[in-house]
Protein backbone atom coordinates (compact mmCIF):
# COMPACT_ATOMS: atom_id res chain seq x y z
CA UNK A 1 0.00 0.00 0.00
CA UNK A 2 2.81 2.52 0.66
CA UNK A 3 4.59 1.99 -2.58
CA UNK A 4 0.87 2.75 -4.65
CA UNK A 5 0.70 5.46 -2.37
CA UNK A 6 4.67 7.07 -3.05
CA UNK A 7 3.66 6.35 -6.75
CA UNK A 8 0.90 8.29 -6.53
CA UNK A 9 2.85 10.81 -4.76
CA UNK A 10 5.18 10.95 -7.32
CA UNK A 11 2.64 11.26 -10.70
CA UNK A 12 0.74 14.10 -8.63
CA UNK A 13 3.98 15.83 -8.38
CA UNK A 14 5.30 15.53 -11.57
CA UNK A 15 1.81 16.60 -13.47
CA UNK A 16 1.79 19.89 -10.91
CA UNK A 17 4.65 21.00 -12.63
CA UNK A 18 4.10 19.64 -16.25
CA UNK A 19 0.69 21.79 -15.78
CA UNK A 20 2.77 25.00 -14.68
CA UNK A 21 5.36 24.45 -17.46
CA UNK A 22 2.30 24.25 -20.46
CA UNK A 23 1.61 27.24 -19.24
CA UNK A 24 4.76 29.10 -19.39
CA UNK A 25 5.41 27.21 -22.61
CA UNK A 26 1.99 28.75 -23.75
CA UNK A 27 2.93 32.46 -23.15
CA UNK A 28 6.61 31.40 -24.40
CA UNK A 29 5.07 30.53 -27.53
CA UNK A 30 2.14 33.39 -27.62
CA UNK A 31 3.75 36.44 -28.19
CA UNK A 32 0.86 38.37 -29.10
CA UNK A 33 -0.25 37.98 -25.41
CA UNK A 34 2.58 39.76 -23.87
CA UNK A 35 1.65 43.47 -23.06
CA UNK A 36 5.16 44.54 -21.63
CA UNK A 37 6.16 47.91 -23.45
CA UNK A 38 9.52 49.56 -23.20
CA UNK A 39 9.77 52.53 -21.85
CA UNK A 40 10.73 55.28 -23.40
CA UNK A 41 10.17 53.85 -26.90
CA UNK A 42 6.03 53.73 -26.42
CA UNK A 43 6.45 57.46 -25.50
CA UNK A 44 4.39 57.93 -28.86
CA UNK A 45 1.35 55.64 -27.28
CA UNK A 46 1.45 56.60 -23.69
CA UNK A 47 -1.17 58.93 -23.18
CA UNK A 48 -1.78 59.68 -19.76
CA UNK A 49 -5.56 60.12 -18.67
CA UNK A 50 -6.66 63.77 -18.31
CA UNK A 51 -7.04 63.49 -14.60
CA UNK A 52 -3.51 62.17 -14.05
CA UNK A 53 -1.98 64.34 -11.30
CA UNK A 54 1.56 65.06 -12.86
CA UNK A 55 2.55 69.18 -11.29
CA UNK A 56 0.63 71.91 -10.48
CA UNK A 57 0.18 74.54 -13.80
CA UNK A 58 -1.58 77.55 -14.15
CA UNK A 59 -2.66 78.18 -17.67
CA UNK A 60 -2.86 81.43 -18.93
CA UNK A 61 -4.61 82.59 -22.32
CA UNK A 62 -2.96 84.11 -25.10
CA UNK A 63 -2.82 87.50 -24.16
CA UNK A 64 -0.32 85.90 -20.87
CA UNK A 65 -3.71 86.42 -18.33
CA UNK A 66 -4.59 84.20 -15.56
CA UNK A 67 -7.50 83.65 -13.24
CA UNK A 68 -5.79 83.80 -9.86
CA UNK A 69 -6.45 86.63 -7.41
CA UNK A 70 -4.29 86.03 -5.17
CA UNK A 71 -6.87 84.78 -2.15
CA UNK A 72 -4.57 82.20 -0.67
CA UNK A 73 -6.58 79.29 -0.48
CA UNK A 74 -4.68 76.66 -1.95
CA UNK A 75 -1.60 78.02 0.25
CA UNK A 76 -4.27 77.09 2.99
CA UNK A 77 -5.50 73.88 1.68
CA UNK A 78 -1.99 72.49 1.18
CA UNK A 79 -0.94 70.09 3.94
CA UNK A 80 2.71 70.30 3.34
CA UNK A 81 3.35 74.55 2.41
CA UNK A 82 4.41 73.74 -1.11
CA UNK A 83 2.68 76.40 -2.06
CA UNK A 84 3.64 80.52 -1.12
CA UNK A 85 1.46 82.80 -2.66
CA UNK A 86 3.08 86.34 -2.73
CA UNK A 87 0.75 89.15 -2.91
CA UNK A 88 1.11 93.45 -4.31
CA UNK A 89 -0.57 96.18 -4.89
CA UNK A 90 -1.53 97.01 -8.47
CA UNK A 91 -2.45 100.92 -9.03
CA UNK A 92 -5.50 100.77 -10.92
CA UNK A 93 -5.89 103.14 -14.10
CA UNK A 94 -8.70 105.04 -11.38
CA UNK A 95 -6.05 105.19 -8.80
CA UNK A 96 -7.64 102.17 -6.81
CA UNK A 97 -5.42 99.60 -5.60
CA UNK A 98 -6.13 96.27 -5.98
CA UNK A 99 -4.22 92.98 -4.71
CA UNK A 100 -2.85 91.06 -6.98
CA UNK A 101 -0.48 87.77 -7.00
CA UNK A 102 2.81 89.08 -7.22
CA UNK A 103 4.58 85.60 -7.69
CA UNK A 104 2.93 81.81 -6.93
CA UNK A 105 6.22 79.73 -5.61
CA UNK A 106 5.31 76.22 -6.39
CA UNK A 107 7.90 73.64 -4.61
CA UNK A 108 7.38 70.58 -6.90
CA UNK A 109 9.62 68.58 -4.57
CA UNK A 110 7.63 68.86 -1.58
CA UNK A 111 4.32 68.55 -3.46
CA UNK A 112 2.37 65.09 -3.25
CA UNK A 113 -0.19 65.63 -5.40
CA UNK A 114 -3.18 65.02 -3.18
CA UNK A 115 -4.95 67.54 -5.55
CA UNK A 116 -6.28 69.66 -2.37
CA UNK A 117 -5.48 72.90 -3.78
CA UNK A 118 -6.64 72.43 -7.29
CA UNK A 119 -10.54 72.05 -5.61
CA UNK A 120 -9.75 74.64 -2.94
CA UNK A 121 -9.32 77.16 -5.79
CA UNK A 122 -12.57 79.22 -6.13
CA UNK A 123 -11.12 80.28 -9.77
CA UNK A 124 -10.23 77.22 -11.31
CA UNK A 125 -7.03 79.06 -11.32
CA UNK A 126 -4.32 76.52 -11.15
CA UNK A 127 -4.73 72.73 -12.23
CA UNK A 128 -2.68 69.49 -12.61
CA UNK A 129 -0.82 68.89 -15.99
CA UNK A 130 -0.09 65.68 -16.98
CA UNK A 131 3.98 65.73 -17.34
CA UNK A 132 5.74 62.99 -15.43
CA UNK A 133 9.50 63.16 -15.92
CA UNK A 134 10.72 65.57 -13.11
CA UNK A 135 14.16 64.65 -12.47
CA UNK A 136 16.90 67.46 -12.51
CA UNK A 137 20.13 67.67 -11.74
CA UNK A 138 19.79 70.45 -9.39
CA UNK A 139 16.88 70.32 -6.64
CA UNK A 140 16.58 74.28 -7.07
CA UNK A 141 15.07 73.50 -10.39
CA UNK A 142 12.29 71.97 -8.53
CA UNK A 143 11.31 75.11 -6.96
CA UNK A 144 8.81 76.67 -9.79
CA UNK A 145 7.12 80.67 -10.44
CA UNK A 146 3.56 79.25 -11.42
CA UNK A 147 2.77 82.78 -12.79
CA UNK A 148 4.24 83.79 -16.11
CA UNK A 149 6.74 86.84 -15.82
CA UNK A 150 4.78 90.40 -16.41
CA UNK A 151 1.53 88.09 -16.51
CA UNK A 152 -2.06 89.77 -15.23
CA UNK A 153 -5.47 88.55 -13.79
CA UNK A 154 -8.15 88.22 -16.20
CA UNK A 155 -10.85 90.60 -17.03
CA UNK A 156 -13.64 89.71 -15.19
CA UNK A 157 -12.28 87.05 -12.23
CA UNK A 158 -13.33 88.43 -9.19
CA UNK B 1 23.34 46.54 18.72
CA UNK B 2 23.09 46.30 21.72
CA UNK B 3 20.39 44.22 21.30
CA UNK B 4 22.62 41.42 19.64
CA UNK B 5 25.36 41.42 22.32
CA UNK B 6 22.49 40.81 25.16
CA UNK B 7 21.15 37.79 23.21
CA UNK B 8 24.85 36.30 23.22
CA UNK B 9 25.48 36.98 26.41
CA UNK B 10 22.61 35.07 27.71
CA UNK B 11 23.13 31.89 25.45
CA UNK B 12 26.44 31.65 27.28
CA UNK B 13 24.88 31.90 30.60
CA UNK B 14 21.98 29.15 29.68
CA UNK B 15 24.92 26.62 28.34
CA UNK B 16 28.28 27.65 29.29
CA UNK B 17 30.82 25.96 27.05
CA UNK B 18 28.63 25.98 24.30
CA UNK B 19 29.57 26.58 20.60
CA UNK B 20 30.04 23.43 19.06
CA UNK B 21 27.42 24.20 16.47
CA UNK B 22 27.71 21.10 14.26
CA UNK B 23 26.87 18.75 17.40
CA UNK B 24 23.72 21.31 17.51
CA UNK B 25 24.23 21.28 21.72
CA UNK B 26 22.59 23.89 23.03
CA UNK B 27 24.52 26.80 21.30
CA UNK B 28 23.13 29.79 19.72
CA UNK B 29 23.79 31.77 16.78
CA UNK B 30 22.57 34.61 15.75
CA UNK B 31 21.70 36.31 12.87
CA UNK B 32 20.34 39.41 11.05
CA UNK B 33 17.17 39.33 8.03
CA UNK B 34 17.25 42.72 7.04
CA UNK B 35 16.71 45.77 7.90
CA UNK B 36 18.13 45.86 3.62
CA UNK B 37 16.47 42.67 2.96
CA UNK B 38 14.17 41.76 -0.34
CA UNK B 39 12.39 38.88 1.79
CA UNK B 40 11.30 41.16 4.13
CA UNK B 41 9.44 43.30 2.09
CA UNK B 42 10.69 46.95 3.32
CA UNK B 43 12.96 48.10 6.03
CA UNK B 44 11.87 45.45 8.60
CA UNK B 45 14.84 44.18 11.07
CA UNK B 46 15.01 40.81 12.38
CA UNK B 47 17.20 39.33 14.84
CA UNK B 48 17.05 35.51 14.51
CA UNK B 49 18.32 33.50 17.07
CA UNK B 50 19.52 29.98 15.71
CA UNK B 51 20.28 26.26 17.10
CA UNK B 52 21.37 24.98 13.92
CA UNK B 53 19.00 25.68 11.26
CA UNK B 54 16.09 25.51 14.25
CA UNK B 55 14.42 29.22 14.99
CA UNK B 56 14.54 29.59 18.56
CA UNK B 57 13.68 33.29 18.45
CA UNK B 58 12.62 35.86 16.19
CA UNK B 59 12.63 39.32 17.37
CA UNK B 60 11.64 42.03 14.77
CA UNK B 61 13.03 45.35 15.31
CA UNK B 62 10.70 48.26 14.11
CA UNK B 63 11.39 52.18 13.80
CA UNK B 64 13.60 52.16 10.48
CA UNK B 65 10.96 53.82 8.73
CA UNK B 66 8.93 55.99 11.30
CA UNK B 67 7.40 58.87 10.39
CA UNK B 68 5.54 59.93 13.00
CA UNK B 69 2.41 59.92 10.34
CA UNK B 70 0.17 59.67 14.01
CA UNK B 71 1.96 63.15 15.32
CA UNK B 72 1.81 64.69 12.13
CA UNK B 73 -1.74 64.07 11.25
CA UNK B 74 -2.56 66.58 14.74
CA UNK B 75 -1.28 69.54 13.56
CA UNK B 76 -3.29 69.02 9.53
CA UNK B 77 -7.09 69.95 8.83
CA UNK B 78 -9.12 67.15 9.13
CA UNK B 79 -9.57 67.29 5.45
CA UNK B 80 -5.87 67.66 5.17
CA UNK B 81 -4.68 64.49 7.27
CA UNK B 82 -6.27 61.87 5.08
CA UNK B 83 -3.72 62.24 2.39
CA UNK B 84 -0.93 61.03 4.72
CA UNK B 85 -2.97 57.62 5.53
CA UNK B 86 -1.82 56.43 2.34
CA UNK B 87 1.24 56.43 2.95
CA UNK B 88 0.89 54.18 5.87
CA UNK B 89 -0.23 50.50 4.13
CA UNK B 90 0.25 52.00 0.24
CA UNK B 91 -1.22 48.84 -1.14
CA UNK B 92 -4.65 49.13 -0.02
CA UNK B 93 -4.22 53.04 0.03
CA UNK B 94 -8.18 53.69 -0.88
CA UNK B 95 -9.45 51.52 2.12
CA UNK B 96 -7.24 53.72 4.63
CA UNK B 97 -8.18 57.02 3.28
CA UNK B 98 -11.97 55.60 3.36
CA UNK B 99 -11.04 54.31 7.39
CA UNK B 100 -9.95 58.04 8.46
CA UNK B 101 -13.09 59.31 6.00
CA UNK B 102 -15.13 57.67 7.91
CA UNK B 103 -14.44 58.45 10.76
CA UNK B 104 -14.55 62.39 10.35
CA UNK B 105 -17.82 61.99 8.86
CA UNK B 106 -19.21 59.83 12.43
CA UNK B 107 -17.73 63.10 13.81
CA UNK B 108 -19.87 65.88 11.41
CA UNK B 109 -22.80 62.87 11.71
CA UNK B 110 -23.27 63.69 7.58
CA UNK B 111 -25.07 61.63 5.26
CA UNK B 112 -22.82 60.13 2.16
CA UNK B 113 -24.59 59.82 -0.81
CA UNK B 114 -25.31 56.45 -1.97
CA UNK B 115 -23.74 57.26 -5.11
CA UNK B 116 -20.34 57.96 -2.89
CA UNK B 117 -20.91 54.93 -0.83
CA UNK B 118 -21.12 52.65 -3.90
CA UNK B 119 -18.20 54.00 -5.35
CA UNK B 120 -16.31 53.84 -2.20
CA UNK B 121 -17.02 50.38 -2.35
CA UNK B 122 -16.29 48.90 -5.70
CA UNK B 123 -12.93 51.22 -5.82
CA UNK B 124 -11.86 49.62 -2.01
CA UNK B 125 -12.35 45.90 -3.78
CA UNK B 126 -10.44 46.58 -6.43
CA UNK B 127 -7.58 48.15 -4.31
CA UNK B 128 -8.25 44.61 -2.04
CA UNK B 129 -7.75 42.65 -5.42
CA UNK B 130 -4.48 44.86 -6.65
CA UNK B 131 -3.11 44.11 -3.02
CA UNK B 132 -3.90 40.84 -2.86
CA UNK B 133 -2.13 40.63 -6.13
CA UNK B 134 1.00 42.23 -5.82
CA UNK B 135 1.04 39.94 -2.17
CA UNK B 136 0.85 37.11 -4.24
CA UNK B 137 3.40 37.54 -6.62
CA UNK B 138 5.78 38.82 -3.78
CA UNK B 139 5.23 35.59 -1.97
CA UNK B 140 6.25 33.25 -5.10
CA UNK B 141 9.16 34.91 -5.23
CA UNK B 142 10.06 34.55 -1.95
CA UNK B 143 9.64 31.07 -2.69
CA UNK B 144 11.93 31.25 -5.93
CA UNK B 145 9.32 31.30 -8.24
CA UNK B 146 10.25 34.51 -10.44
CA UNK B 147 7.09 34.51 -13.07
CA UNK B 148 3.89 34.99 -11.05
CA UNK B 149 5.51 38.26 -10.28
CA UNK B 150 4.46 38.94 -13.44
CA UNK B 151 1.87 37.33 -13.82
CA UNK B 152 0.60 39.23 -11.14
CA UNK B 153 1.44 42.37 -12.06
CA UNK B 154 -0.15 42.17 -15.53
CA UNK B 155 -3.55 42.14 -13.97
CA UNK B 156 -2.69 44.54 -11.14
CA UNK B 157 -1.60 46.52 -14.01
CA UNK B 158 -4.87 47.01 -15.08
CA UNK B 159 -6.49 48.15 -12.16
CA UNK B 160 -3.63 50.69 -11.91
CA UNK B 161 -4.90 52.25 -15.39
CA UNK B 162 -8.42 52.43 -14.10
CA UNK B 163 -7.25 54.03 -10.78
CA UNK B 164 -5.39 56.28 -12.75
CA UNK B 165 -8.30 57.52 -15.12
CA UNK B 166 -10.36 58.13 -12.43
CA UNK B 167 -8.60 59.25 -9.37
CA UNK B 168 -5.18 60.23 -10.92
CA UNK B 169 -2.88 58.77 -9.57
CA UNK B 170 -1.98 55.00 -9.31
CA UNK B 171 -0.70 53.99 -5.68
CA UNK B 172 -1.34 57.46 -3.76
CA UNK B 173 -4.61 58.02 -4.93
CA UNK B 174 -6.47 60.42 -2.38
CA UNK B 175 -9.45 60.06 -3.66
CA UNK B 176 -11.92 59.66 -0.34
CA UNK B 177 -12.48 63.06 0.59
CA UNK B 178 -15.02 63.62 3.89
CA UNK B 179 -18.80 63.35 2.44
CA UNK B 180 -17.78 60.95 -0.18
CA UNK B 181 -14.79 60.71 -3.10
CA UNK B 182 -13.03 63.84 -4.75
CA UNK B 183 -14.92 63.54 -7.89
CA UNK B 184 -17.19 61.70 -9.93
CA UNK B 185 -16.15 58.38 -11.83
CA UNK B 186 -14.56 59.22 -14.97
CA UNK B 187 -17.30 58.16 -17.65
CA UNK B 188 -14.82 54.88 -19.10
CA UNK B 189 -14.98 53.56 -15.17
CA UNK B 190 -17.96 51.00 -15.48
CA UNK B 191 -16.69 49.99 -19.42
CA UNK B 192 -13.43 49.05 -17.75
CA UNK B 193 -14.05 47.83 -14.52
CA UNK B 194 -16.21 45.21 -16.80
CA UNK B 195 -13.88 44.51 -18.74
CA UNK B 196 -11.12 43.42 -16.28
CA UNK B 197 -13.91 41.39 -14.35
CA UNK B 198 -13.77 39.71 -17.61
CA UNK B 199 -10.11 39.35 -18.15
CA UNK B 200 -9.58 38.87 -14.27
CA UNK B 201 -12.17 36.07 -14.61
CA UNK B 202 -9.96 34.11 -17.04
CA UNK B 203 -6.41 34.78 -15.18
CA UNK B 204 -7.58 34.05 -11.60
CA UNK B 205 -7.60 30.02 -12.61
CA UNK B 206 -3.74 30.49 -14.15
CA UNK B 207 -2.85 31.41 -10.79
CA UNK B 208 -4.23 27.87 -9.70
CA UNK B 209 -2.66 26.14 -12.21
CA UNK B 210 0.94 27.96 -11.59
CA UNK B 211 1.46 28.29 -8.22
CA UNK B 212 -1.62 26.86 -5.86
CA UNK B 213 -1.72 23.25 -7.21
CA UNK B 214 2.72 23.12 -7.94
CA UNK B 215 4.35 20.37 -5.33
CA UNK B 216 7.23 22.46 -4.66
CA UNK B 217 5.07 25.37 -2.88
CA UNK B 218 2.34 23.37 -1.15
CA UNK B 219 5.19 21.20 0.40
CA UNK B 220 6.90 24.66 1.52
CA UNK B 221 3.61 25.60 2.87
CA UNK B 222 1.41 22.87 4.52
CA UNK B 223 2.33 22.59 8.34
CA UNK B 224 4.65 25.86 7.86
CA UNK B 225 4.11 28.39 10.82
CA UNK B 226 0.94 27.24 12.55
CA UNK B 227 -1.20 29.78 14.40
CA UNK B 228 -3.96 27.99 16.19
CA UNK B 229 -7.38 29.78 17.01
CA UNK B 230 -6.99 30.96 20.28
CA UNK B 231 -2.82 32.17 19.35
CA UNK B 232 -4.50 34.34 16.47
CA UNK B 233 -7.23 36.00 18.13
CA UNK B 234 -5.03 36.55 21.40
CA UNK B 235 -2.18 38.22 19.23
CA UNK B 236 -4.65 40.37 17.82
CA UNK B 237 -4.26 39.37 14.64
CA UNK B 238 -6.87 39.83 11.86
CA UNK B 239 -7.82 39.61 8.21
CA UNK B 240 -6.27 36.82 6.21
CA UNK B 241 -4.06 36.37 8.83
CA UNK B 242 -6.72 35.45 11.40
CA UNK B 243 -9.03 34.02 9.10
CA UNK B 244 -6.75 30.88 7.97
CA UNK B 245 -7.20 29.98 11.29
CA UNK B 246 -10.93 30.14 11.18
CA UNK B 247 -11.06 33.02 13.41
CA UNK B 248 -14.32 35.15 12.08
CA UNK B 249 -12.89 38.85 12.13
CA UNK B 250 -14.17 40.09 8.94
CA UNK B 251 -14.92 43.42 9.62
CA UNK B 252 -17.22 43.97 6.69
CA UNK B 253 -19.58 41.68 7.88
CA UNK B 254 -19.40 42.09 11.70
CA UNK B 255 -19.51 45.78 11.44
CA UNK B 256 -20.90 46.70 8.00
CA UNK B 257 -19.91 50.04 6.64
CA UNK B 258 -21.74 51.70 3.61
CA UNK B 259 -23.30 49.06 1.62
CA UNK B 260 -21.67 46.13 2.48
CA UNK B 261 -24.92 44.53 4.70
CA UNK B 262 -26.82 45.06 0.99
CA UNK B 263 -24.04 42.89 -1.00
CA UNK B 264 -23.88 39.28 -0.78
CA UNK B 265 -20.57 37.61 -0.37
CA UNK B 266 -18.79 35.07 1.98
CA UNK B 267 -16.40 35.73 4.53
CA UNK B 268 -13.53 33.14 3.73
CA UNK B 269 -12.45 30.75 6.46
CA UNK B 270 -9.53 28.19 6.35
CA UNK B 271 -9.33 25.18 8.94
CA UNK B 272 -5.65 24.24 7.91
CA UNK B 273 -3.91 27.09 10.58
CA UNK B 274 -1.14 27.06 8.11
CA UNK B 275 0.76 29.08 5.50
CA UNK B 276 -1.32 27.40 3.29
CA UNK B 277 -4.78 27.75 4.52
CA UNK B 278 -3.57 31.61 4.82
CA UNK B 279 -2.51 31.69 0.88
CA UNK B 280 -5.90 30.24 0.18
CA UNK B 281 -8.26 32.29 2.03
CA UNK B 282 -6.27 35.11 -0.15
CA UNK B 283 -6.69 33.50 -3.65
CA UNK B 284 -10.67 32.94 -2.39
CA UNK B 285 -11.01 36.44 -1.50
CA UNK B 286 -9.55 37.59 -4.75
CA UNK B 287 -12.67 35.99 -6.11
CA UNK B 288 -15.46 37.12 -3.70
CA UNK B 289 -14.21 40.91 -4.19
CA UNK B 290 -15.15 40.00 -7.93
CA UNK B 291 -18.13 38.66 -6.72
CA UNK B 292 -19.09 42.08 -4.54
CA UNK B 293 -18.16 44.92 -8.08
CA UNK B 294 -19.89 42.64 -9.81
CA UNK B 295 -22.68 43.33 -7.89
CA UNK B 296 -22.61 47.06 -8.14
CA UNK B 297 -20.74 48.02 -11.16
CA UNK B 298 -24.34 48.57 -13.03
CA UNK B 299 -26.09 49.30 -10.04
CA UNK B 300 -24.27 52.73 -9.35
CA UNK B 301 -26.93 55.14 -8.06
CA UNK B 302 -27.46 58.76 -9.92
CA UNK B 303 -26.96 61.54 -7.79
CA UNK B 304 -24.04 63.52 -5.76
CA UNK B 305 -20.82 62.26 -5.39
CA UNK B 306 -20.13 64.56 -2.28
CA UNK B 307 -22.28 65.45 0.49
CA UNK B 308 -22.19 69.21 0.92
CA UNK B 309 -19.51 70.21 3.96
CA UNK B 310 -18.61 72.85 5.33
CA UNK B 311 -15.23 74.84 4.05
CA UNK B 312 -13.68 74.42 7.15
CA UNK B 313 -14.47 71.10 9.32
CA UNK B 314 -14.65 70.83 12.77
CA UNK B 315 -15.83 67.71 14.52
CA UNK B 316 -17.38 68.47 17.92
CA UNK B 317 -15.57 67.41 21.28
CA UNK B 318 -15.16 63.77 21.90
CA UNK B 319 -14.04 60.74 20.71
CA UNK B 320 -14.77 58.97 17.53
CA UNK B 321 -13.79 55.42 16.16
CA UNK B 322 -14.24 54.17 13.04
CA UNK B 323 -12.51 50.60 11.80
CA UNK B 324 -12.67 49.48 8.13
CA UNK B 325 -11.61 46.06 6.69
CA UNK B 326 -7.68 46.50 4.53
CA UNK B 327 -6.42 43.44 2.87
CA UNK B 328 -4.35 43.09 5.65
CA UNK B 329 -7.02 43.26 8.56
CA UNK B 330 -8.90 45.61 10.76
CA UNK B 331 -7.32 49.28 9.75
CA UNK B 332 -8.85 51.59 12.99
CA UNK B 333 -8.61 55.06 13.12
CA UNK B 334 -9.74 57.05 16.58
CA UNK B 335 -9.79 60.48 16.72
CA UNK B 336 -10.10 62.78 19.99
CA UNK B 337 -11.21 66.34 19.07
CA UNK B 338 -11.43 69.55 21.26
CA UNK B 339 -13.64 70.48 19.03
CA UNK B 340 -10.79 72.64 16.82
CA UNK B 341 -10.09 72.42 12.93
CA UNK B 342 -7.30 69.91 14.03
CA UNK B 343 -7.33 67.04 15.56
CA UNK B 344 -6.11 66.68 19.47
CA UNK B 345 -4.82 63.29 18.77
CA UNK B 346 -4.96 60.29 16.00
CA UNK B 347 -4.45 56.63 16.51
CA UNK B 348 -4.33 54.67 13.61
CA UNK B 349 -4.42 51.03 14.45
CA UNK B 350 -3.01 49.03 12.09
CA UNK B 351 -2.88 45.10 11.18
CA UNK B 352 0.45 44.74 9.79
CA UNK B 353 1.71 45.48 13.68
CA UNK B 354 -0.64 42.85 15.10
CA UNK B 355 -0.22 39.97 12.63
CA UNK B 356 4.04 40.73 13.04
CA UNK B 357 3.48 40.19 16.59
CA UNK B 358 2.13 36.63 15.69
CA UNK B 359 5.51 35.67 13.66
CA UNK B 360 7.51 34.93 16.48
CA UNK B 361 4.96 32.28 18.14
CA UNK B 362 4.29 31.02 14.65
CA UNK B 363 8.13 30.62 13.90
CA UNK B 364 9.15 29.07 16.47
CA UNK B 365 11.00 25.77 16.59
CA UNK B 366 10.51 25.55 12.71
CA UNK B 367 13.45 25.78 10.01
CA UNK B 368 15.14 28.95 8.50
CA UNK B 369 13.61 28.31 5.38
CA UNK B 370 10.03 28.19 6.68
CA UNK B 371 10.27 31.60 8.23
CA UNK B 372 10.14 33.32 4.56
CA UNK B 373 7.41 31.15 3.58
CA UNK B 374 5.60 32.35 6.98
CA UNK B 375 6.41 35.54 6.99
CA UNK B 376 5.03 35.91 3.20
CA UNK B 377 1.81 34.81 4.12
CA UNK B 378 1.49 37.46 6.60
CA UNK B 379 1.58 39.81 4.04
CA UNK B 380 3.40 42.45 5.62
CA UNK B 381 3.88 46.00 4.67
CA UNK B 382 6.37 47.52 6.94
CA UNK B 383 5.19 51.10 6.58
CA UNK B 384 2.08 50.49 8.07
CA UNK B 385 3.52 48.57 11.14
CA UNK B 386 6.04 51.30 11.75
CA UNK B 387 3.73 54.50 11.24
S1 LIG C 1 -1.25 68.95 -4.84
FE1 LIG C 1 -1.38 68.87 -2.60
S2 LIG C 1 0.74 68.99 -1.91
FE2 LIG C 1 0.73 69.65 -4.04
S3 LIG C 1 0.54 71.87 -3.94
FE3 LIG C 1 -1.54 71.05 -4.13
S4 LIG C 1 -2.27 70.85 -2.03
FE4 LIG C 1 -0.04 71.08 -1.93
S1 LIG D 1 -4.41 79.84 -7.35
FE1 LIG D 1 -6.59 79.95 -6.82
S2 LIG D 1 -6.64 79.54 -4.62
FE2 LIG D 1 -4.52 80.01 -5.13
S3 LIG D 1 -4.31 82.21 -4.72
FE3 LIG D 1 -4.82 81.99 -6.89
S4 LIG D 1 -7.07 82.15 -6.97
FE4 LIG D 1 -6.53 81.78 -4.82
Amino acid sequence: MFIVKYIKEVWGAVRSLLKGMRMTGYYFTHHKEIITQQYPDNKAILNLPERFKGEVVMPHNENNEHACTGCTACELACPNGTIKVITKFEIMPDGKKKKAIDKLVYHLELCTMCNLCIIACPTDAIKMAQTFEHSVFDRNQLTKILNNPGSKIREGVE
Amino acid sequence: MYRQTEIIKDSSEVSPGGGDLEEGGGAEFVINVGPQHPATHGVLHLVITLNGETIKKVEPHLGFIHRSIEKMCESLTYRQFIYVTSRMDYLSSHINNHGCALCVEKGLQVEIPPRAQVIRVIMDELTRIASHELWWGAMAMDLGAFTPFFHAFRERETINDIMEETCGARLTMNYMVPGGVMADIHPNFQKRVKDFIILFKSKVDEYDELVTGNVIFRNRMKGVGFLSKEDAISYGCTGPTARGSTASCDIRKLYPYEVYDKVEFEEILETGCDSFARYMVRIRELRQSIKIIEQLIDNIPEGDFQAKTKAVLKLPKGEFYSRVETARGEFGVYIVSEGGATPYRIRFRSPGFSNLSALDHMIRGGKIGDLIAAMGTLDLVIPDIDR
